[in-house]
């Protein structure tokens, strides 16, 4: 900030140091259950320290067994349908997102509050319980076992929507104003002047969804019955027993996780760079 | 709505033609569907739908007479404040630390916001690690200096470990939201309050949180709504609605019902009232709250 | 004829020939869904690819769709889009739900009998076979994955106690002594269980020939209601709650959750599903024992048989009859002595043949691995009507009753008698709406 006040420094870097802390400790558990034998893990209670099998475990989980228990599709395949549904949800998202809310807030148009209200209505009802029925749709269009049918349905939420209204909504009229005295109509002011304005936002959401579409679990179960487009998430769950019989790889279930956060973590860090320069510019 | 934009654009079609695509997939993948699955609260059918008969309101009916159905609603209003109260005002916390510093910031941005990229399934399981009165990491220390942490029996252990389970997972979300409205405040609005004498408390309050209403307020929707909707599987990882029904919020047991024990018509006669809660909190918000945003 | 033009001719015949050798070999493709996972997902595979290798015709294709509750709700979502599996795994929770949905399952009985295979009810393990039999004796599901409840023990810990290891404790007045011991000896944990409704209540009932609901459990009738409360029931969950009260039970969470507590050597008795042996015998870094479900001695007719847990196949309606002729030619192979021991072996699951656990204590196992025997012997016994099976709508929900009452007991908040009257009461409304929605039918 302004003056260089040593405690608030000091204060800060604290406060940060165990947020991080108390945050990434069930991420650091799990990279430390990664690195162990199934036994180790399972002892109460577990080391807390990194163990020597980091190696075996990740080749296993990458090439070996371990994938070969999902299916016969290793989990380099089922990262791949991960990241192609899970672009196609982010993209997807933000791309009718931006339009409608750019028409809510910059246009006048009947049942315009409708919509809206309308659009926000699909944060009530939780996919899961209207998951029945939205397979018959998806079945019905024929869309089983594609990607659109893994990435569509998922497309229908307001979020997005909303947020880009928030955002639009603190921007200057001026703007508009300015545009209009230019003789801009209306998508020349969408494409030059609200889209790099909203490059952050962009980025936050995209972060967002590509995460929310990288971690799907459940529609993919029901919308695939062709085990070679199952996304990686699937893959994981089916490592961990739950009908409580068998007993489970924990070790390698934790590695194909660590493996599974790779990408999400890759578009964390490069969309910081995104950030970062969307930021400068809106330094008014 | 309170706050409109005073300048818009003349057009007839063209609005029309941009709120299409959202429009399309929203009625299609959402309101056809969800349309179907809340005209099941009105009737009672086994689970394939081979037979299917009308009841009316039956399945309300016995949602009234449910005493452990009331006492749900007050597990859930103490679950949701608690969630919805703690994440916004640590990750308030956090990103407002974060933004004052002057080197580091992306390492700590790139560190607070990856946990979100946990799978919930296996943060469901890495809590167990964690917080397991039997095998549980954090459990073993905690009985190592004398404090008895049983999530199992003792329903107010319970409770916390859901709340931390479900604040942890929305920090990162929280944080990420908040950080990126700090950091679009433009610093000269600050340079000149620090010149005129504020300190940073009052800066915080004076200029600060007033620009980053409009964040709030999504955050504030947002964080609400998942505590209602979103937690299910946190509760189902944790303490599976236990000790007795102590834990069992009320999408707990809509997911329960419909899900697990097929009870479809029940199931959705719940959703219904969960939704009609949360359609007026949403409303209440959007009247009373946005009216101190500043846009 | 010119060199071109015959060498045309032969490769035109060259490459009909090999058209047709590639579509003579149409194998008919059967969908298989499962809710198997980890080393038991291996097994499924495994099963699948060497029934398909033994024969042209047929193909299976098992398909991992989540957990149980997930794969029923995806089959119920594709049954009623008309894209349903042939084969469904499902829990044996939800066998009055399958049975209950008229038209949607076909008789596993009536599929091998259409498809010329011989059926003799009687070459199964009575308990195993008789939980999805009608009681018209037709097998309505194929038996899959069955476990039953046993004890565990921790040799090393009695041994420590001073108590006795060449007989396990065998009734609950022995349990109660040893974890009295265990305690004096400083043990934190002597006795702890798992999946309390399917030990403690279940299986309970069938081990002493008590019901746990009229009508048989419900095989008989679906006015069947809950008699979980009798003074047997509240006499042993009463002793459990004392035992909770002196710190000599110690309660480590619902489903298997307590099952880690005794790998990890904290807890030194426990009961749950037989399937947990693979577990123990890999990762327990101490001497352990298997033993059968303890049982009161002062009460008639104990030890009967303990009822099974797991999950059977069930094979939905609305397919072409060459699947079925398909389906049933996999259950023939899976009904195979020498795969079923196999399968024994290797999982831990309990064999479903008379003839299959005669192969495998033939070959040794039973005395190389101690105490794999113990879930086979609790169920090669003959029957009552109480001890068949249970057959309960709603049991799902009812189950979740029974977690959330026990737990209030065990936490010193009901008595045992108020609890269990709650139970009844409870699980009595859903079973009055289980009946009530399926007999309104034509």
């Amino acid at each position: 900030m302004i003056e260089r006040n040593r405690f608030m420094d000091v204060l800060a870097h604290t406060v940060l140091i165990l947020g991080v802390m108390v945050v990434a400790f069930p991420v650091y558990l799990t990279f430390v259950a990664s690195t162990h034998t199934a036994q180790e893990v399972v002892q109460v209670p577990m080391p807390l320290w990194p163990g020597e099998h980091l190696l075996d475990n990740y080749k296993t989980a990458l090439f070996g067994d371990a994938a070969k228990q999902v299916s016969d599709m290793a989990v380099a395949h089922m990262m791949w349908v991960s990241l192609v549904s899970a672009l196609c949800i982010a993209i997807g998202k933000i791309s009718i997102s931006l339009l409608s809310a750019f028409a809510i807030v910059y246009f006048r148009f009947p049942f315009r509050m409708a919509f809206f209200w309308a659009v926000f209505l699909t944060l009530m009802l939780p996919v899961e319980v209207r998951i029945g029925p939205t397979y018959q749709v998806v079945s019905d269009l024929g869309m089983l076992n594609t990607y659109a049918g893994l990435s569509v349905p998922l497309i229908a939420s307001a979020t997005a929507t909303f947020l880009f209204r928030q955002f639009f909504m603190t921007l200057p009229d001026e703007l508009v104003e300015a545009a209009r005295m230019d003789g801009a109509g209306p998508m020349r002011f969408f494409k030059d002047m609200l889209l790099p304005l909203s490059t952050t936002s962009m980025a936050a959401l995209f972060v967002i969804q590509f995460i929310y579409g990288w971690n799907q679990y459940l529609w993919p179960l029901l919308v695939t019955t062709q085990e070679n487009m199952y996304p990686v998430v699937v893959g994981i769950k089916s490592m961990i027993p739950s009908g409580g019989d068998a007993q489970t790889e924990w070790n390698l279930v934790m590695a194909t996780a660590m493996l599974a956060m790779i990408p999400p973590a890759l578009v964390v860090m490069l969309m910081q760079k995104w950030f970062v320069k969307g930021l400068v510019d809106s330094d008014k | 709505m309170s706050s409109e934009k005073r300048v818009v654009f003349r057009a007839t079609w063209l609005p029309w033609l941009l709120i299409a695509p959202q429009a399309a997939v929203v009625a299609v993948f959402f309101f056809w569907p969800a349309g179907q699955a809340l005209l099941q609260s009105l009737q009672q059918s086994d689970a394939f739908g081979t037979s299917v008969e009308w009841v009316g309101l039956e399945n309300f009916q016995h949602l009234w007479n449910d005493a452990s159905y009331w006492a749900s609603f007050q597990t859930t209003a103490v679950f949701s404040v608690l969630v919805a109260g703690l994440g916004l005002s640590i990750s308030l916390c956090l990103a407002y630390f974060a933004d004052r510093v002057v080197r580091g910031t992306s390492i700590y941005r790139t560190l607070l916001i990856w946990p979100y990229a946990v799978a919930p399934a296996v943060a469901g399981v890495v809590w167990l690690f964690l917080f397991s009165p039997s095998i549980g990491v954090v459990a073993y220390g905690l009985h190592h200096i004398g404090f008895e942490w049983d999530s199992l029996l003792n329903s107010h252990h319970a409770m916390a470990l859901i709340v931390m389970a479900a604040v942890w997972k929305q920090l990162s979300y929280n944080f990420l939201f908040f950080l990126a409205g700090f950091q679009s405040i433009p610093k000269s609005l600050i340079e000149a309050a620090a010149i005129d004498g504020a300190g940073p408390w009052r800066r915080f309050w004076t200029i600060q949180f007033p620009l980053l209403s409009p964040t709030s307020f999504f955050l504030l929707i947002t964080n609400i709504t998942y505590a209602f909707f979103d937690t299910f599987g946190i509760v189902d990882a944790a303490t599976k609605g236990g000790p007795g029904k102590d834990t069992a919020i009320m999408v707990y047991k809509v997911y329960f019902d419909g899900f697990k024990a097929m009870d479809l018509g029940g199931s959705a006669a719940q959703s219904v009232v969960l939704m009609a809660i949360v359609i007026v909190l949403t409303v209440v918000q959007f009247r009373f709250v946005e009216k101190k945003v500043n846009y | 004829m010119t060199l071109t033009a015959l060498n045309l001719r032969l490769l035109g015949l060259g490459l009909l020939t090999s058209l047709c050798s590639l579509q003579a070999q149409a194998e008919i493709e059967i969908q298989w869904w499962h809710s198997m996972t980890a080393v038991n997902n291996e097994w499924v595979n495994d099963l699948a690819k060497n029934f398909n290798a033994t024969q042209k015709d047929y193909k299976i294709v098992p398909v991992y769709k989540g957990a149980y509750d997930e794969s029923m709700t995806a089959a119920v979502a594709a049954y009623r889009a008309g894209n349903a599996p042939a084969i469904l795994q499902v829990f044996e929770v939800g066998t009055a739900t399958m049975m209950a949905s008229k038209g949607v399952v076909m008789p596993v009985g009536q599929i091998m009998k259409d498809a010329g295979y011989k059926f003799d009810p009687s070459v199964y393990v009575p308990a195993v076979a008789g939980y999805y039999t009608a009681p018209n004796g037709q097998m309505l599901s194929f038996p899959f994955n069955s476990s039953t409840t046993v004890f565990y023990f921790n040799k090393d810990a009695f041994k420590a106690a001073g108590i006795s290891t060449d007989k396990a404790p065998a009734t609950w007045p022995e349990v109660a002594l040893a974890a009295a011991k265990l305690k004096a000896n400083g043990h934190k944990c002597p006795l702890t269980i798992a999946w309390q409704g399917w030990t403690q209540l279940e299986s309970f009932s069938s081990w002493h020939n008590v019901e746990l609901a009229t009508q048989g459990n419900g095989m008989r009738g679906l006015n069947t209601r809950l008699v979980s409360n009798t003074p047997l029931h509240v006499r042993h969950i009463e002793n459990l709650g004392n035992m909770a009260k002196q710190g000599l039970f110690v309660y480590k969470g619902r489903a298997n959750s307590a099952e880690g507590s005794f790998v990890s050597g904290e807890c030194a008795m426990i009961t749950t599903s037989s399937g947990f042996y693979g577990n123990v015998a890999k990762n327990a870094k101490f001497g352990f024992g298997v033993s059968t479900l303890p049982y009161y001695p002062d009460v008639p007719g104990a030890p009967q048989n303990t009822v099974i847990g797991g999950a059977s196949l069930w094979v939905l309606s609305g397919k072409k009859p060459e699947e079925y002729k398909g389906v049933a030619a996999f259950f023939n192979y899976l009904s195979n002595a020498q795969v079923q021991s196999e399968s024994h072996k290797r999982t831990g699951y309990l064999p479903i043949t008379l003839e299959a656990y005669k192969l495998t204590e033939a070959s040794g196992f039973y005395k190389d691995h101690p105490g794999t025997d113990t879930a086979v012997n609790q169920m090669i016994r003959k029957t009552t009507d109480k001890s068949r099976g249970i057959r309960l709508g709603n049991y799902v929900q009812i189950r979740s009753i029974e977690d959330e009452e026990l737990e209030q007991v065990w936490a010193g908040k009901l008595s045992a008698k108020e609890a269990l009257d709650n139970i009844v009461q409870r699980g009595n409304v859903l079973l009055e709406r289980f009946e009530k929605a399926n007999s309104a039918k034509p």
